[in-house]
């Protein structure tokens, strides 16, 4: 029941948040959602499987571009397939598939850190790609992206639309379209670990061989978690797109692939919820150092030759990543799990009714 | 023929050095199973301090303190992090060391800022000419001091006690340590060699004809990671043959990029990487690497 109420509250404050939050929280927050979902991906890969990637940013580049490519009416110099781009973004997800995929001989027979290496190769070949391929991408000036449109609405300052006396722009409009897909990214994964599916691959991280014995098919879940993980990077990667309204290619680098391996760490390895909490984490804190920088000690403005903003995040969550490896295994959400029965032990003491009956009825079972 | 002889020993000469690097990298592996991510910013804290000492104390000497302070630092992360981290997976520990990474690479290219700093070396700009090529001497004393440390450290692996040591806990680490072979040393000592080797490839990253120690300095290290797993990760004569090929692929992919225009611009800093995949496709364990014979 409570468990029910708390969902319940969570879609409510959801709702409620583009009425009251100006465009930086909900631009904060949209960067937070589509990091959740890339993240959620990356857990599923690496946390729930044990393959380490690198290459994670490279699919959320795949899932950018094609989402533009297709969506874009083609110009002079920049092609483009004028697609709907509800169609385009569907498109956009299984193209980052596709590359997954294309990758899986590589995927399926490399485990943990080998493969973490080899995923190099696809960051430093996909930027080379993105950087040169210039009449698809734009080159490094990047492109424009075009507004989502799904049965006719456009996810776009134009028209205008004013809801209870608060404007719709695109971020607004946007903030329902993220919070939707990140509920169904999450719903969908936690299915997949809960399920037989998530069995298999959790034998396959803690023992290979034992695996392969007991009838689960190594290499070929292997290559299929990998696909998956890479269609999860372009959904986040079409999200962010439509955030940040231009692709440029230099983002899509290294540092954005250790972001997200920070992400699954910090917040807790093989959840979804961890994957939630660590990408919030990863994604909000430079932005709210930027932000509140003249009131924090020890934070320059950017450009100013002390600690930028920036840089303080990047150090901060560094050193997150070691210490809760050293001190948190399971990260936050481990921690939140633990200490949640101290939580309603505190509630059923406040509550001395409760706590007489529960014991009670518990002796009762016991023989 | 010229400039293929000469592309082809700077390539010799640079993958001399990324075999530095990447036998670090394989030490670390064989003796604590780690996948050390944090290699790149080791090199570039090496690099950064020879860098800044050498107006004050002269080359040499900075370049003994450049190598000694990156060993401490590489030892002080195997003893304040990795052996206290108590993790069942591997793949863990990997990510630890991207932390670590993350912290030191941003406050090294932080103090680095947009300067792109000499490193002060006695070779300078000049050129040997040896039968109608032009090398530049940088690349030949790479090649020399590369040679010289990988033969010293492969004679040190096979013949002294701390070379056994390390090739036991290689081989079987519970046995090793019950024969007598305490562990902790035996990776920390792994760790503060990585290091220290980091520390002198970062020098000869930065010499003529490169114009320096700059931010960018650790993303070239990065190709050292193609060298080892090319060679296979548990394989001392793979690091150097891996290392050789990503030099050598490296340097006449750069060196003949006008006749590879259709690859597009700065197709030299993808192949090492392209190459890898390449090889990993055929052996999945690299060219040297030990097969798992688990087959079920």
């Amino acid at each position: 029941m409570s468990r029910i109420l708390f969902w319940v509250a969570v879609a409510a404050l959801t709702v409620a948040v583009p009425f009251y939050l100006d465009g930086f929280w909900l631009q904060t927050g949209l960067f937070a959602m589509s990091a959740a979902i890339g993240a959620i991906g990356l857990n599923l890969l690496t946390g729930a499987t044990g393959q380490l990637s690198m290459g994670h940013a490279f699919f959320l580049a795949v899932g950018a571009y094609a989402y533009v490519f297709l969506a874009a009416e083609p110009t002079r110099t920049l092609g483009g397939l004028g697609l709907p781009p509800a169609l385009a973004a569907v498109l956009a997800v299984l193209a980052a598939g596709v590359a997954g995929g294309l990758f899986s001989p590589i995927a399926s027979r490399l485990k943990g850190a080998y493969l973490g290496i080899a995923t190099l190769a696809l960051i430093f070949g996909g930027q080379h790609a993105l950087f040169n391929a210039e009449p698809v991408t734009g080159g490094f000036n990047g492109r424009a992206v075009p507004p989502m449109e799904l049965f006719g609405f456009v996810f776009a300052d134009s028209p205008e639309l004013v809801l209870l006396q608060v404007p719709f722009g695109s971020l607004e409009r946007l903030w329902f379209l993220g919070a939707l897909l990140l509920a169904g990214a999450a719903f969908f994964a936690r299915g997949v670990l809960r399920g037989r599916p998530g069995r298999a691959m959790n034998t396959i991280r803690d023992h290979e061989i034992a695996a392969g014995v007991i009838g689960v098919p190594v290499t070929r879940y292997r290559a299929g978690v990998f696909v998956l993980s890479s269609m999860y990077g372009g959904l986040a990667g079409v999200l962010l797109a439509l955030v940040f309204q231009r692709t440029v290619p230099e983002y899509f680098g290294v540092l954005l692939s250790l972001d997200y391996l920070a992400m699954i760490v910090i917040g807790g390895l093989g959840s979804v919820t961890g994957a939630v909490i660590g990408a919030v984490f990863v994604s909000m804190l430079p932005q709210l150092l930027t932000r509140y920088s003249d009131a924090i000690p020890l934070i320059a403005a950017p450009g100013s030759g002390g600690v930028s903003p920036a840089e303080a995040a990047r150090i901060l969550y560094g050193a997150a990543v070691v210490s809760v490896v050293l001190f948190l295994p399971g990260g936050l959400y481990g921690l939140l799990r633990k200490i949640r029965p101290h939580l309603t032990g505190l509630r059923l003491r406040l509550a001395p009714s409760k706590i007489s009956s529960g014991p009670q009825t518990r002796s009762s079972h016991v023989p | 023929m010229t400039t293929f002889l000469e592309l082809l020993v700077n390539g010799i000469s640079i993958g001399a050095v990324y075999a530095l690097i990447a036998l670090g990298f394989v030490v670390i592996f064989k003796a604590t199973e780690v996948v050390n991510f944090a290699h790149a910013s080791l090199l570039l804290a090496g690099g950064y301090l020879v860098a800044r000492l050498h107006p004050l104390v002269g080359f040499w000497p900075a370049l003994l303190l450049g190598v000694s302070a990156a060993a401490v630092v590489a030892a002080l992360i195997e003893f304040l992090i990795i052996r206290r981290a108590n993790v069942g997976s591997h793949s863990v520990l990997a990510i630890v060391t991207i932390g670590v990474d993350i912290v030191l690479t941003t406050e090294l290219t932080r103090q680095i800022g947009t300067e792109v700093l000499a490193v002060g070396d006695p070779w300078a700009d000049s050129v040997v000419r040896v039968g109608g090529i032009t090398v530049a001497e940088t690349r030949i004393v790479a090649l020399v001091t590369a040679s010289l440390l990988i033969g010293a450290f492969l004679l040190a692996f096979k013949y002294t006690g701390w070379g056994v040591a390390m090739r036991a806990t290689a081989e079987d680490a519970e046995t090793a340590a019950l024969m007598g072979i305490r562990l902790g040393r035996v990776s920390l000592g792994a760790w503060a060699v990585a290091g220290g080797l980091a520390a002198v490839a970062a020098v000869f990253l930065c010499v003529f004809p490169t114009p320096g120690l700059d931010r960018s300095t650790s993303l070239a290290a990065i190709k050292a990671f193609p060298a080892a797993i090319l060679g296979g990760l548990d394989s001392t004569t793979g690091a150097l043959v891996g290392g050789l090929i990503v030099g050598v692929t490296e340097a006449l992919m750069s060196g003949y990029q006008n006749d590879l225009a259709f690859l597009g611009r700065g197709i030299g800093d993808v192949a090492p990487f392209l190459v890898m995949i390449v090889i990993l496709l055929i052996r999945p364990a690299g060219l040297f690497g030990t097969k798992e014979p688990a087959r079920v």
